[in-house]
Order: structure tokens, then C-alpha cells, then sequence
């Protein structure tokens, strides 16, 4: 089980609480979040399931990729990137 | 009958209403956002707001009591392709609703999408996607092509026709099913000389078409002002708009082919207005000559430029509003020979649309 949080921005447009999910990797983690909000996958992920490209993840504090995989207590950060006006 | 004029905006959607002999911001929303475009539906009275949000991609939200209230639907999406090249919906740049409730969205992306169900699911047109000839289109001004301009004939809504930048003029004879490019007579400057003339990469900023006399388009290239009185089957330059052929946005008046504007600008990279004037130019003979308008418009270091969906006439042919990219907001009751600001302090404005309801 992973802890997955969502930039306080998205909150903005949709409901996003902190939840936990279950995935060998970032991307399933995700998929299962979508699975209970499916609203929210078109702002995280694109039309060919890329991750957005003004959108950043953390693994545990660090940058990571959708691939990454998990460790039971990892926390996921979404957040988006600095650009824009 | 209450007449709303939709202004979408860089930082919201304003919603203007006559009162009186004025216009009024009646309604704001989704202010902060990136409003791409508003599109009543004059037969269901169903208002769309089509978003682009900065980090999170495009929106499409729904209001059933003009404005008021919102809430978000789907937006268009293109099938995943299991590959990591696929493509992907940027941006909603048009949207279009004929007399059998088919809902139709353009965007940049270059897909075309079609919603049988009020915007409430969407489907790629996969005949003009498929087409081979569409693999030819190259972005303008965009990070992928976008199809920009939806003219379904009001006579047979079968007839659609669509203008993309970079891809020209394409047409329906079938409700969507098969498609060709119909671009004969433009030509691309910015192309190497051997593919100038090619149909499928025409850019074609705006296009319009008479509700009273289908047969008759104009459309604002990035090389010039073109006409089709065939149908859009193919087009002829008018070589006398005035001051300058480059611009973006195109009206015509929704009785009388022969009556159109246009905001010209200098070309290219500049994209600000010749001298620092605003102008309008419009011919009313078919564009064999322009008057080159100013009433009320700024003549003196004016840098405001009109994007393609910013300038719009009412469905009576009587009102024209305009809005910049500096925030102002213009409207004409003399058919453009007078303007009057009606907002100054806008966001920058991507468009506009009149609606009754």
C-alpha cells in the first residue's frame, strides 16, 4: 500500500483527497486512484497515457517516472511543473 | 430572447447580455483559466466552454442555464495506440452542433470528433484522420495541426466543410464518413517552391460560409484573403484587401456573400497592426474593393491583435463585436463603420461568439 498526494491546484478543478492504493509500480498505483475519480486521469495523464507535460512526480522525495516501481509505504507526490503564467 | 455575447478570455469566460441599448457582464466563469472557446448551441440552448488548463490539459464543461451553473463533461480524446508517439487533444479550437443534434469538435491535435450524445461522448472522425493525404499536416503557430474552422451547410448537413492550419480546406459530402482536400487555388509562401501549391498544408487561418448562400466561403490565409463561390471547391485570391493581406479572423454577413471583414495585421513574426493602427477592412461587393474602417478604433500606437475566433457577427447580420489580445472589446451597429469599446481591461481575448436565447 502506497500513499499518493495530489497538488493542491487540482483541487481547484476536482475532488483529489490524499488516498492509498495498491501497485508494483507508479503507474498502477495511479491507475487504481483513477479507478475510484476516473475524472481525474485526463489531468495527470494524456490521451495515450503519457504523463502530462506540465505535470511532475515525487517517489519519496524524488523525481520520478510512471515505470518506477513501489515499496510498501512509498509516498507518490502529484504536482505540477513550474511554467505557465 | 435574451442576446448573450460569449467572450472567452486567456483568464475566464465573460458572459455579456444586451440591456437596453448597451451590453453588460452579466456572468463571469472560470476565472483564471485559459477559456479556448464558448459555443451556444441555438437549438438545444446547451452552452459549452472548452478549456485549456496549463498543466492539466483540455476541458470541456457544460452549462444548461446559460452560464449559471457549469459541470465538466468528456472531452475529446484520441484512441491510445499503445505507442509512445501517439497523439494527443492540446486544445479544443472549434465546435460545431448541425440540425441533427450532432455535436462536432476541431482541435489542435488535429483530430476532428463527433458526440451523437451532447458532448457527453466522443468519437474520432476516423476518415479524415485515416486519410492519407492528412499525414501531410504540419502545426502553424501550434505544436500540431489544428483543425479550426467547422462550416456545416445549413441546407444539408451532410455537407461539412473544415479549414486546418497547416493542412487547407477539407470537405465531407457524407456526414463525416469520407473526405477530400479541397484547397485548389491557395498558395504557401512559407513553403519550399516545389510544395506551394500543395492542397494539404495550406495555412488557412479562418473560414466562412453564408448561411444564405452556402455556396459561398472566404477565408484568411497566411498568404491572403481568399473566395469560393463553388462550394469551396476552389478559391481565388482577392488581391485588393487593404492595408495588408496577412491576418487571422474573418466574418461574413449571414445574408449577403458579397459583405465580409477582416482585421488585417502585418505578417509573420510581427503580428501587429500596420502603422499602429487598428483597422477593418470589408468589402461589400465581393472583395473587388475594401473600405478600410476606423471609427471609434485606435489610431496611434495601438498594438492589439485580433486572433481568428475574435470577431463575430450576430445571426440577424447586424452586430459585429471584436476583441484583441490586449483586452479590449469593441462592438459596431453600423456593420463596422463605427466601433464602440465596451471593455477595456479584459485578459487577452481568444473568442468571441453571439448567441439568442
Amino acid at each position: 500500500m502506497v500513499r499518493i498526494a495530489f497538488t493542491a491546484n487540482l483541487r481547484r478543478h476536482l475532488p483529489c483527497p490524499v488516498l492509498q492504493a495498491e501497485g508494483e509500480t507508479v503507474a498502477e498505483a495511479l491507475a487504481a486512484a483513477f479507478a475510484g475519480n476516473p475524472r481525474l486521469r485526463g489531468y495527470v495523464l494524456d490521451d495515450q497515457s503519457r504523463l502530462r507535460r506540465h505535470v511532475v512526480l515525487y517517489l519519496n522525495g524524488r523525481q520520478a517516472k510512471l515505470e518506477a516501481p513501489l515499496a510498501e509505504g512509498d509516498e507518490i507526490y502529484v504536482m505540477q511543473a513550474l511554467s505557465g503564467g | 430572447m435574451t442576446e448573450l455575447l460569449c467572450v472567452s478570455t486567456r483568464k475566464g469566460l465573460f458572459l455579456f447580455e444586451r440591456e437596453g441599448a448597451g451590453w453588460e457582464i452579466r456572468r463571469t466563469a472560470f476565472l483564471g483559466d485559459s477559456v479556448s472557446l464558448a459555443y451556444l448551441d441555438p437549438r438545444s440552448g446547451r452552452l459549452f466552454a472548452a478549456l485549456k488548463l496549463g498543466h492539466f490539459g483540455a476541458k470541456l464543461h457544460l452549462s444548461e442555464d446559460r452560464g449559471a451553473s457549469w459541470r465538466e463533461i468528456a472531452c475529446p480524446a484520441f484512441p491510445q495506440e499503445g505507442d509512445k508517439e501517439g497523439p494527443s487533444v492540446l486544445e479544443i479550437w472549434t465546435l460545431a452542433a448541425g440540425p441533427d443534434a450532432t455535436l462536432w469538435a476541431g482541435t489542435i491535435g488535429g483530430g476532428l470528433f463527433r458526440s451523437g450524445d451532447g458532448g457527453e461522448s466522443w468519437a474520432l472522425v476516423e476518415g479524415l484522420w485515416n486519410h492519407p493525404k492528412r499525414a501531410a499536416w504540419i502545426g502553424g503557430g501550434n505544436d500540431a495541426p489544428a483543425v479550426h474552422s467547422l462550416c456545416i451547410d445549413p441546407k444539408d448537413p451532410r455537407r461539412l466543410a473544415l479549414a486546418v492550419s497547416c493542412g487547407g480546406v477539407w470537405q465531407s459530402a457524407d456526414a463525416g464518413e469520407s473526405w477530400r482536400v479541397t484547397s485548389a487555388g491557395m498558395y504557401a509562401e512559407f513553403m519550399p517552391p516545389e510544395r506551394a501549391e500543395d492542397p494539404a498544408i495550406q495555412d488557412v487561418h479562418q473560414m466562412v460560409q453564408c448561411r444564405a448562400a452556402p455556396q459561398s466561403f472566404w477565408a484568411q490565409h497566411h498568404n491572403g484573403v481568399f473566395r469560393s463561390t463553388d462550394g469551396a471547391a476552389s478559391w481565388r485570391e482577392v488581391t485588393a484587401i487593404r492595408p495588408s493581406k496577412f491576418g487571422f479572423a474573418v466574418a461574413v454577413h449571414p445574408e449577403d456573400p458579397k459583405r465580409a471583414w477582416f482585421v488585417p495585421a502585418i505578417k509573420d513574426e510581427c503580428r501587429i497592426p500596420a502603422d499602429g493602427a487598428l483597422v477593418v477592412a470589408r468589402t461589400t461587393d465581393g472583395g473587388e474593393s475594401f473600405d478600410v474602417l476606423r471609427g471609434g478604433l485606435p489610431q496611434r500606437h495601438a498594438y492589439d491583435l485580433v486572433l481568428r475566433h475574435a470577431l463575430a457577427i450576430d445571426e440577424p447580420g447586424k452586430s459585429l463585436a471584436m476583441g484583441s489580445t490586449s483586452g479590449h472589446l469593441w462592438l459596431s451597429q453600423d456593420q463596422g463603420e463605427n466601433w464602440k469599446l465596451l471593455a477595456g481591461h479584459l485578459p487577452p481575448i481568444h473568442a468571441l461568439g453571439f448567441a439568442q436565447v
